[in-house]
């Protein structure tokens, strides 16, 4: 290289990495020692040319082909032939679900013996974790939906509409073969409508505002409250309803009651509204506030009529899940509400009250078949009362956009009811999304 | 060009003006606004105190009763002239379904979410993440009911090749027989309700693996397995650790599902296949209002050790997994 080109390549400020310079100054920084990238015109004498190499073909662990396909089936069918004569034969195991276990696993072996015999190991390690991952997801929503369709198939067959939806458990004959069209759970469903709505009523204003309190007014405070908040939504909900009855049942402020209960889901249902909410403030964008502010409006009425506003769908999402989630908490009530076999809406601050999920769990436990099915009839009410609460708050969870519609959905804003039950602290550098 | 360096005398002299003082005078309005919300703040952060306070408050007499042999005994005999109760059988049955339901439940959900963030297809994913995010919404009570109803009669078949055939191992030796209602069942039931929790953390955590190292190794001609292998679990270990301990604190407190299932004993044993065993939150659950006065005193001591458990293993996790999130403990 020389000094003129140098000084040119400076001058004009570029960085070409082509020509002959490069190549010298590559060689240069190599030592000079491999000769085989030295450029054709160089004074050594060409080797003979190589004959032309075969390369192999790639190898994709991605394609999946018919040849795919038959090793999975393949290994699946030959997998359920072995466990099937081993145990079944050999050692004698029962139960359906030990032999499912034990043919995954020879299943899952076998895939990887005869993928990496046919195609590759490496291909193998790649095929056997897809199909680990892959079946893992499938198992879930196949329980998902097993459950679902379970808890229907064991009520719907023997409800008695015009019973379960009117009459209370107060009496029935037990030899009397019709005795489900005596018994129902209205009760139970009055029981917790009226739980359910105080709850709602005490702990979403509370809720709502403690959010507000750390992300738009902040303060010394907000750090512990919210360290707090975190704390909190991992409470048993053992301990909410043994703390609500040790503070107030206890002590005679209160007796068993169905506000008692309600106070006890609000313990539950406080933490883990308020840390969607303050999630869903965050992201309302900070011009609204400032605008807002600019144009003189007082703070109050900035929260008021635009922050909250904006995250109206957010906010509502939350409830709802909120909902869903303490509408089947059984744990608290058992301390609170205490369950009865009658229907008193009017005892709701004086009188022990029932509940859909303390049906459930005091009558299946009863030897009448008749208090079993009523038991299964009030986990399907239960089930499809969390079920609409669900499915409302996927709509919800999609704001409107300009043009009246429900905006598309981003793969990150859906599994917003797991996030009910644990602390997940929320980030407090950046903004979320 | 020539610069005059020194200031021309004379320009007259700029009286500059007083700086505008800012002033948080806020009006009525807002100072009523800002005292609610910061009320309620506290009134969250006091909650938490009264909680704590109330529950050992109303539990110290039992702690009275039975001082340290509290942790060392186990029994609800609370009633007589010698009362003897504690809670060791209660704490080692709650670890031992939390340690089965995390064998079950992590696995799963972390090969769940490993599906959801990189195998499954963008059109499913929304889908099958709404029906895992189901799985959270079911109330637990009805997974008990499917537990006692479904589950366990297709494991008991199991639980008994494995005592028969595994019996070498002391977890899967069986002393006496019946082997329904065990903490076995209990923590493959609660195993399977944590995985969406698990799952739903896991899922974030692995997306926020840079895409520049992910194309990298791909680039480089790593497999899809060996990709995950070399950029997404290494950057999404401290996530996992995290999501798993939150899985964890929700498996410590799971009430209903295990209180239907447990046969109730107050035995420490190893045992987990057979029939028996307690966990702190089925002892509260279970002995509500049966062991007179003394009784609830001992209840409402359970439930502070409980909470205090809870809430200790509850913060851990979440700070690790806060830390994972902001790109601590990352190297590159």
């Amino acid at each position: 290289m020389t000094p003129e080109t140098t000084t040119a390549i400076v001058a004009d400020g570029v960085l070409s990495a082509g020509g002959q310079d490069s190549v010298g100054t590559f060689e240069h920084r190599k030592g000079g020692e491999t000769s085989d990238i030295m450029p054709p015109d160089a004074a050594t004498p060409q080797p003979p040319p190589l004959p032309p190499r075969r390369l192999p073909s790639p190898i994709r662990p991605s394609a999946f082909g018919a040849q795919d396909v038959l090793i999975l089936v393949a290994a699946a069918m030959s997998s359920l032939c072995l466990v099937w004569v081993v145990f079944y034969q050999l050692t004698s195991l029962s139960g359906g679900v030990g032999f499912l276990v034990c043919w995954y696993v020879g299943f899952v072996v076998l895939t990887w013996i005869a993928t990496a015999q046919v195609i590759e190991r490496q291909v193998a390690t790649d095929r056997v974790v897809a199909v680990i991952v892959v079946s893992a997801a499938l198992l879930i929503v196949a329980i998902v939906v097993f459950i679902v369709l379970w808890v229907c198939y064991k009520a719907i067959p023997s409800i008695h509409w015009g019973s379960l939806f009117t009459k209370d458990q107060k009496s029935f004959v037990v030899t009397d073969p019709h005795a489900l069209d005596q018994v129902g759970v209205v009760h139970a469903i009055i029981g917790t409508f009226e739980q359910v709505l105080v709850a709602v009523l005490i702990g979403v204003p509370f809720a709502v505002a403690t959010a507000v309190y750390l992300n738009e007014v902040k303060g010394w405070g907000v750090k512990t409250v919210r360290t707090v908040v975190t704390a909190m939504s991992g409470t048993p909900s053992v301990v909410a309803g043994i703390f609500i009855y040790s503070m107030l049942i206890l002590t005679h402020v209160l007796t068993y009651s169905g506000f008692a209960a309600s106070l006890a889901l609000v313990v539950i249902l406080l933490p883990s509204v308020t840390r969607v909410v303050e999630e869903v403030l965050r992201v309302v964008p900070s011009g609204l506030r400032e605008a807002s502010l600019a144009l003189g409006a007082p703070e109050w009425r900035t929260v008021w009529s635009v922050v909250l506003p904006t995250a109206r769908s957010g906010v509502v999402t939350a409830v709802l899940l909120g909902i869903a989630r303490i509408v089947g908490e059984t744990a608290p009530l058992l301390f609170t509400a205490f369950g009865s076999q009658v229907m008193n809406w009017k005892g709701y601050f004086n009188h022990d009250q029932g509940a859909l999920p303390l049906v459930i769990f005091s009558d299946v436990r009863q030897a009448q078949p008749v208090l079993i099915n009523l038991a299964f009839q009030a986990a399907f009410v239960l089930m499809a009362i969390v079920l609409v609460l669900f499915v409302l708050a996927r709509i919800f969870s999609r704001p409107k956009g300009k043009n009246g519609k429900r905006r598309k959905a981003r793969p990150d804003d859906d599994d917003l009811m797991a996030r009910m039950f644990v602390p997940i602290p929320i980030e407090q550098n950046e903004e979320t999304r | 060009m020539t610069i005059d360096l020194e200031p021309s005398t004379a320009r007259p002299e700029r009286t500059v003006p007083a700086p505008l003082v800012i002033t948080r005078d806020y009006s009525t309005p807002d100072r009523i606004y800002r005292a609610g919300v910061r009320i309620s703040g506290a009134g969250v952060f006091l909650l938490l105190v009264v909680i704590g306070f109330f529950l050992a408050w109303s539990g110290y007499p039992a702690f009275q009763q039975a001082g340290w042999k509290f942790f060392t005994r186990s029994g609800f005999q609370t009633l007589g002239a010698h009362p003897t109760f504690g809670v060791l059988a209660s704490i080692v049955g709650t670890v031992e379904v939390a340690v089965v339901a995390m064998l079950v439940g992590a696995p799963i959900a972390i090969a769940t979410a490993l599906f959801l963030s990189e195998y499954a297809p963008l059109k499913t994913r929304r889908t099958l993440i709404a029906m895992i995010d189901l799985a959270a919404a079911i109330p637990s009570i009805i997974f008990g009911l499917w537990a006692v109803f479904e589950l366990q009669p297709n494991v008991v078949g199991f639980s008994t090749w494995l005592s028969r055939h595994l019996d070498f191992i002391p977890f899967f030796k069986v002393v006496s027989p019946p082997l329904n209602a065990s903490i076995f069942i209990a923590g493959l039931v609660v195993g399977i309700m944590i995985v969406p929790i698990v799952a739903s953390i896991c899922r974030e955590v692995f997306s926020l693996a840079p895409a520049g190292e992910r194309e990298a190794a791909l680039a480089l001609g790593a497999s899809r397995w060996q990709m995950i292998r070399t950029v997404v679990l290494p950057f999404g270990r401290g996530g996992m650790v995290g999501a798993v301990m939150l899985g964890l604190g929700r498996a410590l407190e799971e009430t209903i599902a295990v209180s239907i299932i447990l046969g109730g004993s107050f035995t420490v044993t190893a045992h987990i296949l057979q029939h028996g065993g307690s966990t702190i939150s089925q002892l509260i659950a279970i002995n509500f209002g049966s062991g007179g006065k003394l009784g609830l005193q001992d209840l409402l001591l359970c439930g502070f050790v409980l909470f205090i458990l809870t809430l200790v293993i509850n913060l851990a996790a979440s700070a690790i997994v806060n830390n994972s999130r902001s790109g601590a403990g990352v190297d590159l």
